[in-house]
């Protein structure tokens, strides 16, 4: 949680210079700054590639030597992939199984956690380590079974056959079970003689306390549904059920090799609104992703 | 329950409400747990059935044929090679990531203007989709109109023909997942370095102690903890790398790049064998749970005795 804040605080000292560089400490910041700018270049080359491609002609990405600036920048190819691909149908997908998937979680996680954190329940620490054992049973293993079961449901290429089957959460519940532990005991108390059931203390005390932690799970739950791939691509199997990285998959597949230009300009359809929800929600990401690590 | 009190010492409304409370527990907790029942520990121990039978998703018998998959699956050398892909393809990304990731953030860490620009840059590929990371990429390891060609041009080579050439393919699929994965090492990395108290740094210099020095008897053994946890979220989340290898080389070329839980995918929903299907899920959920708690074990010790 400290951890970005940690970093901010060690940088302050810093920037305050009183003494002149000396000599050898200025060649050491020198190479510091190649050394980065080398380092964002390797990082963000491919990106940078990605976006070129985009805005190339065909016939230029097809001609050597390569070019590093589209000769004669055009849009075609974003049209074209959305033709290529029904991706309205894509985004429709993702957004209804990224929206319901991690509010799913979200909601769960609230109830859970405040469950573990404030309510009287016998063998409570059985519950606590049925939970924490779920951590240990990695998706992957569970796909056979889990196939089976939502064919039997006859959930296969429906949403809730998406959806369902990846709710529960059990370390978005242990993180805001962790913030719910650290509100003040006399507030909850205020709140108990005031007459308030345990829902409203939820909704209208915890919640708000805790409203950065929340928000950080509910990040983490939106990245990790939007970008769900192994799932989705077993349980759909029409084109219209698919989502952005199936259908993104699939593009490359058909088009792919012949046609880089328009399957770079579907990649960013998908890339581009997670990198403008990282610029955004940076901080609240890494913390979320990282949580838990340092302090172990 | 070890705290029983007789009812009649009870006063009955705080029983009434006790009740209550426990009710609401279960309420609460209740779907979340049902969730997991349904879809995390019955396939687990459905798997274990499976692992027992012969079945391809179509009979409507699954005949048992006791531990003959597992036999099976451990006397054919293809497995033994699947197992041996896995690993090579962790140590690599792991070894990778671990080292690349503890440079990056010993780089990031120096007192550099626009350095959280850079930080984010290293960071942003752990939030993009796998599966869309793999298809760019595919585009890059173009052996003719690839970025990787081109840059090998400059350097006088010819660019292998990365993704369909048996001794090329691994790399190139342990390439991108360093590429992925890195920026996570690195946040990881540069919190444990603010973690290390600054006057042991302070002391170490009064020693005499160089920057050198003072990297190989403060900084390494402070951040030791750390690279103990990183190598082991690695590896777990190596183990589960699915969307690259499916985008990148769908296992090939001639099974190279095939690993355990590529290997589960293909033989659940491509050759529909599920007895071989849950031999490879036990085999892969064991070892994973192996590590799972030399880490809890770890953190454990850490915790007492730290």
């Amino acid at each position: 949680m400290a951890v970005t804040n940690e970093i901010e605080r060690a940088m302050k000292p810093v920037n305050v210079r009183r003494r002149p560089i000396p000599l050898s400490l200025l060649a050491w910041r020198i190479v510091g700054y190649a050394a980065m700018i080398v380092v964002v270049v390797i990082i963000g080359l491919p990106v940078y590639w990605t976006v070129m491609a985009a805005f190339k002609e065909t016939r230029e990405i097809y001609s050597l030597p390569v070019t590093w600036w589209p000769a004669k920048p055009t849009l075609a190819n974003f049209p074209a992939a959305w033709q290529a691909a029904p991706f309205g149908r894509y985004y429709l997908n993702s957004f209804i199984t990224t929206f319901f998937g991690a509010a799913a979680e979200v909601i769960l996680a609230l109830f859970s956690a405040y469950a573990l954190a404030y309510l009287r329940f016998p063998r409570k620490d059985l519950v606590f380590l049925l939970l924490l054992a779920a951590l240990m049973v990695p998706v992957e293993i569970t796909i056979v079974p889990n196939y089976l079961t939502v064919a039997r449901l006859g959930w296969i290429n429906t949403y809730q056959g998406i959806i369902i089957p990846g709710a529960a959460i059990a370390y978005g519940t242990f993180l805001l079970r962790q913030a719910f532990l650290a509100v003040p005991h006399e507030i909850l108390e205020a709140a108990r003689v005031d007459g308030a059931g345990h829902f409203r203390i939820l909704f209208s005390v915890v919640a708000p306390i805790t409203q950065p932690a929340i928000v950080t799970m509910a990040l983490l739950s939106v990245v990790s549904k939007w970008n769900d791939f192994l799932w989705p691509l077993i349980v759909t199997n029409t084109t219209d059920m698919r989502t952005l990285p199936i259908g993104v998959f699939w593009l490359r597949n058909s088009e792919g090799f012949s046609n880089w230009g328009v399957v770079m300009a579907g990649s960013l359809f998908l890339i581009v609104p997670v990198l403008i929800g990282f610029l955004l929600a940076q901080r609240a990401i890494v913390e979320g992703m990282t949580a838990g690590a340092v302090k172990g | 329950m070890a705290t029983y009190t007789p009812h009649q010492e009870r006063h009955p409304n705080t029983l009434r409400r006790e009740h209550r409370e426990w009710l609401l527990f279960a309420l609460f907790i209740g779907p979340n747990l049902l969730l997991f029942s349904v879809f995390t520990y019955w396939p687990l121990l459905y798997n274990v059935y499976l692992s027992m039978v012969r079945w391809d998703f179509l009979r409507p018998t699954m005949p048992f044929v006791g531990l003959q998959n597992y036999i099976a699956a451990f006397s054919d050398p293809r497995f033994w090679n699947i197992i041996w892909q896995t690993a090579t393809f962790t140590v690599w990304s792991v070894g990778l990531t671990l080292v690349l990731g503890l440079m990056l953030a010993l780089l990031l860490n120096q007192p550099l203007r626009y350095r959280n620009t850079a930080r984010a840059v290293v960071f942003a590929p752990v939030v993009m989709s796998g599966a869309v990371v793999a298809v760019v990429w595919s585009y890059i390891f173009d052996p003719r109109y690839g970025l990787i060609d081109q840059l090998l041009g400059f350097i006088g080579f010819d660019s292998p023909n990365w993704l369909s050439d048996p001794f090329w393919a691994m790399p190139a699929v342990i390439i991108v997942y360093v590429w992925k994965n890195m920026g996570y090492a690195v946040v990881i990395y540069l919190a444990g370095l603010q973690n290390i108290p600054r006057e042991l740094y302070d002391a170490a210099r009064v020693d005499g102690a160089g920057a050198w020095e003072r990297f190989w008897n403060v900084t390494l053994p402070g951040l030791s903890p750390v690279a103990f946890f990183l190598s082991v979220t690695s590896i777990l989340t190596c183990f589960q790398a699915f969307d690259l290898i499916r985008v990148l080389t769908n296992g090939g070329p001639a099974d190279v790049t095939t690993t355990l839980v590529f290997h589960l995918y293909e033989l659940g929903f491509v050759s529909y064998d599920a007895g071989k299907a849950g031999v490879v899920a036990i085999v892969l959920f064991l070892i994973m749970l192996a590590l799972t708690i030399v880490q809890i074990r770890y953190i454990e010790q850490r915790v007492t005795y730290g």
